[in-house]
């Protein structure tokens, strides 16, 4: 078990933003809605650590 | 062959002319629980009465997924056996989703337990048996047709009044057993309510009669193309019935879907032909709720009268054994002086541990099954995709958490090097011994499980050596070379360890019976 990182972790995160962007062109508000709930749960395995996952549910959740 | 209905014989009770004794224990019910109650404390040595508005087993097939666990009690109380003879046996379930499997699960994977993973069998069939063990149980008087009218608690008992066709008489408990059901009449008379909650979702249920060569599984489709859109499932069961649950939506009128007329098409589009006969429908809403407390002084709730979750985890039936076999041994102590009240209290905290479990694992698979609109439905479906493209996610497909029983907290001595799966709080794990099964041997009594250790006799507690085997080692000693397991008399292991002594085994035993 070890902690969120919610400092810089990756490199080079304007292109995965711009990847991510991409990825959604062209997709209707709901297939957007879709893939973006399936990044979660494919990310959400790949990290396998449900302490990290929860630390990351409560920042998305902060206002 | 559809059940033959036959009423048990009605017999004017004692009480009608005069009044009766004060009983140590009268149960209320003579469904599974309240039968299976009556034998367990019997094995224990205490007589009971049990009274029951009906004379006739469950109409329908109701619960028919029988547990590993209930099957090692119910063999205790000397059923088991033809349970299994007459019941489907099968431990693999498929999840399809439109009409491709997504997942499958094996329940018992592996060999050496005396009891299958499952075994569906109709209620009323396991009623029948439970019956007929009762009425040749010398300390078990089962009443037909005496309905509860009224109760009321004492200092040190209760009293009910009973309704039966030749009058009304009174009734004396020094405890009274509550196995009435989800709808348990003796919960409304003390004034008790549920907490949990209710989903906005119904079911439709029926038992068809047909002739077919599908294999002994547990069968469930999301959005199958035969009923779009919803849920189903399929579990095969003796005499040539299968039970099916079709979803139908929270809107459905529940007196027009149980008509025949409505039924008939909906089935023949489940099983692609009309060669079928309809034995018997019902329809059914979810709850996942329980009684904020089970033992309420003289009076204890077990089974749906204490709790109730949504099916598809096979955990209403399977929870109210579970009930049954931590209760028998506590209140049988309790009755015979061995042990203080107190005791009774870890009927409340483990029972209240375990019905928390199965109502987590039902309300999941019940949001899973029927998401809201919005996020829930979102995820839901997503999963469902991605099952069909990342294996991963196929496990995430929750079509039902198929009851195990819980692990009770425990504060026994515990040994990090044995397996976890026999650490304090599990039930003991099955093993072959010869011709015997080692839950067989532990049987009912508090028992100390000696493997490859010396040990002099204790007081209070059985000895058992069994030979260490391969699988005795695996399941019992992990890398040690030696155990001591105590083991409660309801097959819970209370302590273990590699090498231990005298005084810390005769305390472990006290801290038993002082409920610690």
């Amino acid at each position: 078990m070890s902690h969120l990182l919610d400092t810089p972790n990756l490199t080079d995160h304007d292109g995965f933003y711009a990847e991510l962007l991409a990825a959604h062109k062209g997709l209707s508000e709901p297939e957007s809605h879709a893939l973006n709930a399936q990044l979660v749960l494919i990310l959400a395995n790949h990290i396998g650590d449900r302490q990290v996952l929860s630390e990351a549910l409560v920042l998305a959740r902060k206002v | 062959m559809p059940y033959d209905y036959q009423p048990f014989p009605y017999v004017a009770p004692p009480g009608l002319s005069r009044p009766e004794p004060r009983h140590r224990v009268v149960i209320v019910g003579a469904g599974p629980i309240g039968l299976a109650m009556a034998l367990e404390l019997a094995n224990h040595g205490v007589e009971s009465v049990i009274i029951d508005d009906n004379d006739v087993v469950s109409v329908g097939s109701r619960a028919i997924c029988w547990s590993k666990r209930s099957l090692e009690i119910l063999d205790r109380l000397g059923v088991g056996e033809r349970a299994v003879e007459k019941g489907v046996t099968w431990k693999v379930g498929r999840t399809f989703h439109r009409d491709a499997e997504v997942f499958n699960f094996d329940l018992l994977p592996e060999e050496g337990h005396k009891m299958p993973a499952f075994v569906n069998l109709q209620q009323y069939y396991v009623e029948q048996y439970l019956v007929e063990a009762v009425q040749a149980n010398d300390l078990i008087d089962l009443r037909f047709k005496n309905k509860v009218t009224g109760i009321e608690q004492n200092a040190d008992f209760a009293r009910v009044e009973v309704e039966t066709p030749d009058g009304t008489y009174s009734l004396e408990a020094e405890y009274l057993i509550a196995c009435d059901g989800a709808r348990s009449p003796v919960r409304g008379m003390m004034g008790l309510e549920f907490d949990g909650e209710l989903f906005e979702e119904r079911f439709l249920i029926a038992d068809i009669e047909m002739k077919a060569d599908t294999p002994p599984e547990r069968w469930f489709w999301f959005e199958p193309t035969f009923h779009t859109g919803q849920s189903a499932l399929l579990h095969k069961q003796p005499d040539n019935i299968y039970r099916i649950d079709l979803q139908l939506g929270w809107d459905a009128d529940p007196e027009e879907e149980r008509k025949p007329e409505h039924v008939i098409p909906r089935i023949e589009k489940v099983v692609g032909h009309s060669d079928f006969k309809l034995d018997w429908v019902s329809v059914y809403t979810f709850q996942c709720r329980r009684l904020q407390r089970f033992v309420h002084d003289r009076v204890i709730f077990v089974g749906d009268s204490a709790h109730v979750v949504s099916p598809f985890g096979a955990r209403g039936g399977n929870g109210g054994l579970q009930d049954v076999d931590n209760l028998g041994w506590k209140l049988a102590a309790v009755l015979e002086g061995s042990a203080e009240t107190v005791l009774l209290e870890t009927y409340d905290t483990e029972r209240i541990h375990g019905t928390d479990e199965n109502i987590m694992n039902s309300s999941r698979s019940t949001k899973f099954m029927t998401p809201a609109d919005g996020a829930e439905r979102l995820f839901r479906d997503q999963v469902l995709a991605l099952a069909a493209k990342a294996p991963f996610a196929r496990s995430w497909v929750n079509s039902g958490r198929l009851s195990i029983p819980c692990v009770y907290p425990s504060h026994g001595n515990d040994d990090p090097a044995m397996p976890r799966a026999s650490r304090p709080g599990t039930v003991a794990p099955d093993a072959p011994l010869g011709n015997d099964w080692l839950l067989s041997q532990l049987g009912g009594r508090l028992v100390l499980l000696v493997l490859g250790a010396e040990l002099d006799n204790i007081d209070g507690a059985e000895i058992i050596r069994p030979e260490v085997t391969d699988t005795i080692r695996r399941r019992y000693l992990g890398s040690e070379q030696r155990a001591i397991y105590l083991i409660r008399p309801d097959q819970v292991v209370a302590a273990r360890w590699p090498y231990t002594d005298k005084t810390a085994i005769e305390r472990a035993i006290a801290d038993i019976w002082r409920g610690a």
